[in-house]
């Protein structure tokens, strides 16, 4: 208990840094005054309430969306290394939108909404089968290879789509690498909706995912239905993911840092895993994005590119000792 | 009421098979109630498949399963998992998982989605618990538990799951004498408390003859013979069945038969 509430704090602390951090100098009491006394006519209020603020819930959104998600993996494939943006199906969703919007020639938010789901549900089919995960218990290292083959294949051809485009470079940043820049163009109010659909559900079936977890057999034997549970976790997922991606592209390696942190906030509870996880997941996505506005001012490293910088090394680590200890 | 038969299992005419490959073919075969049953042979005669086909985990080409009077079947997932256990072979706990976190899963078919955590569910746990002899290590992870301890926390899990009916499937595989007597003591220690049948896969024919009431034998080519340990382990069954050139004498502890090889 003490845990969670050291990592809401760190939320609450990641939120505030997020509204007050920045170019603009004004710190707390300038957040206070936008908040309560806000006055239309100052530029400093305007960049709190229509910049910062949409950056906020874009970060609270895809952090806690894609802390979820890894952590609903991680369990029903019994794989640390499953993550949204390990097994594609981030790239899955940008995809989608990013060749959706080229073929209907108009990229609004309602035509992204309708895009980032399929999207990834069909990357998250895709990478089960490739890797095995149709036919019963797939081993981590097939489904992970499949995964990073696949997210990588995807994303180079949504580099190639928005290059040839000759699209600015916002653009590009945003869904090959995920940013949380401009977040106030995002559907920030579509996404929400389908991440709270997505933690409801994911909630809701917890319990039936830990059953899962022992082994299809053993799940079995303890009176649950594999398959439908795996359908209700692919749907969660699929939610969450896409949700995470309209909002802040495909940023990789938060699934896969935050389900271990969340484990040791929530214990083997996954319901309590969850909920840590979403904590930790906005936390530290607001936190990577904060300090990727101030290392090298005046330019911003974009949030996936700091996920990136500390998640990677993270992969590699874990991956190492995948191969000491667990069989293929 | 409860009759006696309720918890007994039923084969009849099972066939199964792997695609083109028949593994049991037309096997019928009794499980009595509140008894328990070892199912001996070679590697590769169907002794798990025909385990898990009891316990519903696999579809039989043909024939059907009954517990007591029900086709297993046709029951409901969830009623079967009230009535009937089954521990896998070789299950993979989760990274870290602690013994409490994972014997508490044993308690799935009896919870809803959003049931809370029942005195019953608590008390079964934790009778698991001491039944196994792990309440003491009931926080520990999993990972940190020596081979037999963390056998019996798996078992404690199904003893949680708190069914009429055991199905065990080669519980005591990797773990030496010791602990291969401890893990059975425990489950016969079930069985005659509670009147639980019990049935499992086994290895060791001398522990299944001191341990079992019945004795299933499978060969090569189907069943050799079914019946109490001394009808069972006969040296032309051993033969048959095993390919094995043995003596049957008493055991000098319990006087049941005990193999010794040539």
């Amino acid at each position: 208990m003490r845990a969670m509430a050291v990592a809401f704090l760190a939320l609450v602390l990641a939120a505030v840094l997020t509204l007050t951090v920045g170019v603009r100098e004004g710190g707390f009491a300038l957040l206070w005054q936008a908040l309560t006394a806000f006055d239309p006519s100052d530029p400093a209020h305007i960049a709190v309430l229509s910049i910062r603020m949409p950056r906020l819930i874009a970060g609270l959104i895809a952090g806690a969306a894609l802390g979820m998600a890894g952590t609903i993996m991680q369990a029903i494939t019994r794989n640390p290394l499953a993550d949204p943006g390990i097994l594609g199906i981030n790239a899955g969703a940008a995809f989608a939108v990013v060749i959706g919007s080229l073929i209907a020639g108009r990229a609004d938010n309602g035509l992204m909404a309708a895009l980032a789901f399929p999207g990834a549900a069909g990357a998250a089919v895709a990478v089960f089968a490739l890797g095995g995960g149709l036919k019963g218990d797939a081993g981590p290292v097939r489904l992970t290879l499949a995964g990073v083959a696949l997210s990588a294949m995807l994303l180079s051809f949504v580099s190639a789509i928005i290059l040839a485009r000759n699209e600015a470079l916002e653009v590009f940043r945003f869904w090959v690498t995920g940013s949380l820049a401009q977040a106030g163009m995002r559907p920030l109010g579509y996404m929400a909706v389908a991440a709270v659909f997505g933690t409801a559900l994911a909630i809701t079936i917890a319990p039936r995912i830990e059953a899962l977890s022992l082994g299809s057999a053993l799940a079995r034997g303890l009176g649950t239905k594999p398959g439908r549970i795996q359908l209700g976790a692919l749907v969660a997922v699929t939610a969450l993911t896409g949700a995470a991606v309209g909002v802040a592209g495909p940023v990789a390696f938060l699934g896969l840092l935050v389900p271990r942190l969340a484990r040791r906030v929530g214990g083997h509870v996954l319901r309590r895993e969850l909920i840590a996880s979403a904590v930790l997941g906005a936390a530290i996505l607001l936190f990577a994005d904060t300090i990727g506005r101030i290392v090298i001012p005046p330019t911003e490293i974009r949030v996936g590119t700091m996920t990136a910088l500390i998640g990677a090394p993270m992969f590699i680590w874990m991956a190492r000792r995948l191969r000491a200890g667990a069989s293929a | 009421m409860t009759r006696m038969n309720d918890n007994a299992l039923k084969a009849e005419n099972l066939t199964i098979g792997y695609g083109e490959r028949t593994v049991i073919k037309d096997l019928s075969l009794d499980f009595p109630s509140g008894r328990m049953t070892a199912i001996l042979g070679p590697n590769g005669c169907g002794k798990s498949t025909l385990l898990r086909a009891l316990a519903r985990l696999i579809t039989p080409a043909k024939g059907t399963v009954t517990l007591g009077s029900d086709n297993v079947f046709a029951m409901d997932t969830r009623a079967l998992a009230r009535r009937l256990a089954i521990l896998p072979q070789a299950s993979k706990a989760p990274e870290g998982i602690t013994v409490a976190d994972l014997v508490r899963r044993g308690r799935t078919p009896w919870r809803g989605l959003f049931s809370p955590w029942s005195d019953a569910d608590a008390a079964a746990v934790e009778r698991a618990l001491k039944e196994v002899g792990l309440e003491d290590m009931s926080e520990r992870p999993i990972d940190q538990l020596s081979g037999g301890q963390r056998q019996r926390a798996w078992i404690a899990l199904v003893l949680a799951q708190d069914t009429p009916c055991l199905l065990l499937d080669e519980p005591t595989t990797w773990l030496d004498l010791t602990h291969q007597i401890e893990v059975l003591s425990l489950v016969r220690e079930r069985n005659r408390a509670q009147g639980v049948t019990v049935i499992t896969v086994l290895h060791d024919l001398n522990l299944a003859a001191r341990f079992y009431d019945t004795l299933v034998l499978l060969g090569p080519s189907g069943l050799i013979a079914a019946g109490s340990p001394q009808d069972v382990l006969m040296e032309e069954n051993l033969m048959a069945g095993l390919g094995l050139s043995a003596m049957v004498v008493p055991d000098p502890i319990t006087g049941t038969p005990m193999v010794v090889p040539r």
